[in-house]
């Protein structure tokens, strides 16, 4: 995706962003999908995705005409006064009537992604909120302005926005509406709501235990203990892959250096063995492709997914706890009911209410989300496959065309010697 | 077209390894196919008395007139194990010093990776060092010089006695001490050049292929390491699948081939074996290159010797004979202070040191001829095996090339496997 230069294995130093002239001064563009990687006039450096199509294919309720399509693309590095950080350019199509124009393209930062996703919290608690990737990175250990890093969380932003428009409830939500349409984001307001928020949360929180899971419900929580498990397995097994090829490939190195000093000493063998060392080092080269695309590629979305799993846990308990609340104050009224026979009071209908929309919405996203998890790994998995058959590929072809060169010798020889 | 230049591919009756291209022009392999044919185990009482097991391996010879004419002829057969092979080399070596001598398979496993058995009675080492042997013997007989060696013959067609036979040669004697050999190469004053040249790369030859061979046994380690480490996949998602309603068959399946990727390690490596085997050959080889490099050495300082051992005897009998002391000597001191000698005496010295003079004068005859016989026969075989070198390394450079694009093609028909599996996911 990026422009020219060769990568090394995540977590190398790489280059930063070079710094480009104040956003403002820089014309708006407004994207199509087009091709991966473009250079705009003006000397900056762009990365973009283009993921157009994956709008289209991931949910049916994106395919009627009332759909939003939110493309994360050009970042740029934006230097302020005070700190430093990087900026995401969000461009959005849309044909929805909720919106006043049909394209918008605004600059967000990770913070203003953070805060949105705490609104669609705060006012749709019985959703299943797609997840951010990590907010906090050590520094020192990861470098923040990296183009890897940067690459790998624009990927993961931009796949929390698709996920969050193609949702049929959370895409109409208002603060999604700001967050796409709205020049500065105000969120002082929002900040007031968190601490009412937080109060409300506890007081749900005080004291109620839920005494039976319905069956649908705990085989969800089972499903996604073991689901989560497996995930924390692969993701090691990838891992331990990616620090054996990485010893491998100092070995092969060597391997090839080998053939190279031998070949100095020799005469007649002398192309024959660099030839040798030549195909040895494509082969490096082939699998330090193979290293990178498992590390930047793979392992990001498996994490992503062990974090999307912990948030539908999180509603599961969510949703356990307005059961256990509801039952909690049914069986108080009851009891007082039995005593001075005073009517069901409407709390305890607001309960059976929320609880009954949070087993319906649970049910609907976990469908939804069961379907996305299908599609997802399928393509993760795929690609792990394509990058395998690449390396084969590349390494094969390297090998072919050495067996040709040293073959045509020979039939060179055998001819000069029968003349 | 066979016949033309005589020369051919060595077929040799075994369906094993045998790549090496050998000339029938030469005497042996004319008159008669060999093989090794079989290996097997014995058991049986050593040098000191105690019970031990042992492979033995058959060598099967027969007359290629018969095979030629499409007579129906079993082979003969002797069974040798490997310490008499070794023998018949030292044999070799000691009588041809000129002569490049083929190598043995290796005595014990090295240049291992991990995982392969550096046991001597593992069936694929055994089957391999079959090979060895075999290549061994083709070399033997169809080299021109040794070819012929009645001791040979023998060890192919006389199973007892033969043992015998070579010790009666005396071949043991003819051993340079160590030391002489050693000095000589610091002492000798004009070495050809090439000889030196060649020692020199025959050192480098050393030096590279065990290099060589450490850096693939690293590589064999790792390489399997990542393939088995795939293995682990073949199980979770295996486990994974029996959690998932639409994934799991897709899962499952992807999980078969995920083990099989893992399995296939082993019979890659094994295969590149023989490859290591190859230049292990070479690197043999080398040593026995620089040795005749180094006799080379010997001859000539032995030559040196012998004539500066002339020239001072002549030297001594000119000093006696005219009177004049050039040279220092004791006898010259004690003329000083005890006075001239007798004529007598004289005489009887004079005639000493002429019959000494003879002497020298045959030794240094003996020594150029050694010396030239030595150049003229070392430098053609080395040139002869030169060729043979390029030759083999080429056809194994070669053969590991196609076993690399066989790997690569098995990794992608696992892989692809497993891309269809997950399709249906």
């Amino acid at each position: 995706m990026s422009v020219g230069t060769p990568r090394g294995l995540a977590s190398s130093g790489q280059k930063p962003i070079t710094e480009i002239p104040h956003p403002l001064s820089a014309a708006e563009e407004s994207l199509s999908p087009g091709p991966d990687v473009s250079i705009s006039s003006g000397g900056e450096k762009d990365l973009e995705l283009t993921n157009g199509t994956l709008v289209e294919n991931s949910s049916p309720a994106s395919a009627s005409s009332t759909s939003t399509s939110a493309l994360l693309s050009r970042l740029q590095k934006h230097v302020s006064t005070m700190e430093t950080y990087i900026t995401y350019r969000v461009s959005t199509k849309t044909t929805r009537i909720e919106f006043d124009l049909p394209e918008y393209s605004v600059r967000r930062r990770y913070q203003d992604f953070d805060w949105l996703r705490l609104k669609l919290e705060e006012t749709q608690p019985t959703n299943l909120i797609p997840p951010l990737p990590e907010k906090f990175v050590m520094k020192g250990v990861v470098d923040r302005f990296s183009e890897e890093f940067v690459e790998t969380r624009m990927k993961a932003l931009d796949k929390f926005l698709k996920r969050v428009a193609d949702h049929p409830v959370l895409s109409f939500n208002p603060h999604l509406n700001a967050f796409l349409t709205a020049k500065d984001l105000n969120k002082r307001q929002g900040l007031a709501l968190l601490t009412k928020m937080g109060e409300s949360v506890k007081h749900v929180a005080g004291g109620y235990k839920l005494r039976a899971r319905p069956p649908e419900f705990n085989a969800m929580g089972e499903y996604l203990d073991t689901f989560s498990q497996k995930l924390g397995t692969i993701d090691r097994i990838a891992q331990r892959i990616l620090r054996e090829q990485s010893e491998y490939l100092t070995e092969l190195r060597e391997y090839a250096s080998v053939y190279s000093s031998w070949a100095g000493s020799e005469e007649e063998l002398q192309r024959p063995l660099e030839g040798v060392a030549g195909c040895v080092t494509t082969c490096c080269g082939a699998l330090e492709d193979l290293s990178e695309n498992m590390s930047q590629d793979f392992l990001p979305v498996l994490r992503e997914y062990v974090l999307y799993t912990e948030t539908m846990k999180n509603v599961l308990r969510k949703r356990d706890q307005s059961q256990a609340e509801y039952e909690g104050r049914l069986e108080a009224a009851v009891l007082r009911k039995q005593e001075d026979r005073t009517p069901m009071p409407l709390e305890v209908e607001k309960c059976q209410d929320k609880m009954e929309c949070f087993n319906a919405d649970l049910k609907a996203d976990w469908e939804r989300w069961q379907c996305n998890k299908r599609q997802d790994f399928k393509q993760l998995l795929i690609g792990m496959a394509d990058k395998n058959i690449n390396y084969y590929e590349k390494c094969q072809t390297a090998w072919e065309s050495l067996v040709t060169v040293l073959q045509d010798k020979q039939t060179e020889d055998k001819t000069s010697e029968t003349n | 077209m066979m016949a033309e230049n005589g020369k051919d591919e060595a077929a040799a009756g075994s369906d094993g390894e045998s790549s090496l291209t050998v000339e029938r022009d030469s005497n042996l392999l004319r008159r008669m196919e060999i093989c090794v044919a079989e290996a097997e185990k014995r058991s049986g009482k050593n040098a000191i008395g105690m019970q031990e097991t042992f492979t033995v391996y058959l060598i099967e010879t027969r007359s290629a007139d018969a095979a030629a004419e499409g007579r129906a002829q079993p082979p003969d057969s002797v069974w040798r194990r490997y310490s008499e092979f070794e023998l018949l080399r030292a044999y070799l070596i000691l009588t041809y010093p000129f002569f490049v001598a083929p190598p043995l398979p290796e005595k014990r496993a090295e240049f291992v990776w991990h995982k392969l058995s550096a046991d001597n009675m593992d069936p694929d080492f055994v089957e391999r060092r079959r090979i060895g042997l075999e290549n061994f013997l083709l070399r033997v007989a169809s080299h021109p010089g040794l070819s012929n060696d009645k001791i040979l013959y023998r060890f192919l067609t006389e199973e007892a006695c033969w043992k015998e036979a070579v010790y009666e040669t005396g071949f043991q004697d003819k051993a340079d001490s160590r030391l002489r050999a050693f000095g000589a190469t610091f002492r000798v004053r004009s070495p050809q050049k090439c000889f030196i040249d060649m020692k020199q790369y025959s050192e480098e030859l050393q030096s590279h292929t065990s290099q060589l061979l450490r850096a693939r046994a690293r590589v064999a380690d790792r390489v399997y390491a990542v393939y088995k480490v795939h293995g682990n996949y073949g199980r979770v998602f295996s486990e994974w699948s029996g959690v998932e309603k639409v994934m799991g068959d897709g899962l499952q399946s992807a999980g078969h081939h995920m083990d099989s990727y893992a399995a296939s390690i082993d019979e890659i490596l094994e295969e590149e074996e023989h490859y290591a085997d190859q230049l292990k050959e070479y690197l043999c080889y080398a040593e026995a290159l620089r040795a005749v490099c180094r006799k080379h050495e010997l001859t000539q300082f032995e030559l040196e010797t012998a004539s500066q051992d002339l020239v001072s005897k002549k030297q001594q009998r000119d000093e006696l004979a005219t009177g004049m002391v050039r040279t220092f000597s004791f006898k010259g001191v004690t003329n000083k202070l005890f006075g001239q000698e007798a004529p007598e005496q004289r005489e009887a010295r004079l005639t000493m040191l002429d019959e000494l003079i003879a002497e020298a004068e045959d030794s240094v005859t003996v020594k150029t001829a050694e010396r030239e016989e030595h150049v003229q026969k070392a430098w053609a075989d080395i040139l002869r095996f030169k060729e043979e070198k390029d030759r083999d390394l080429r056809e194994a450079l070669l053969s590991y090339a196609a076993m690399q694009i066989n790997m690569c093609k098995k990794g992608m028909q696992v892989w692809s496997n497993t891309r269809e599996s997950f399709l249906k996911m």
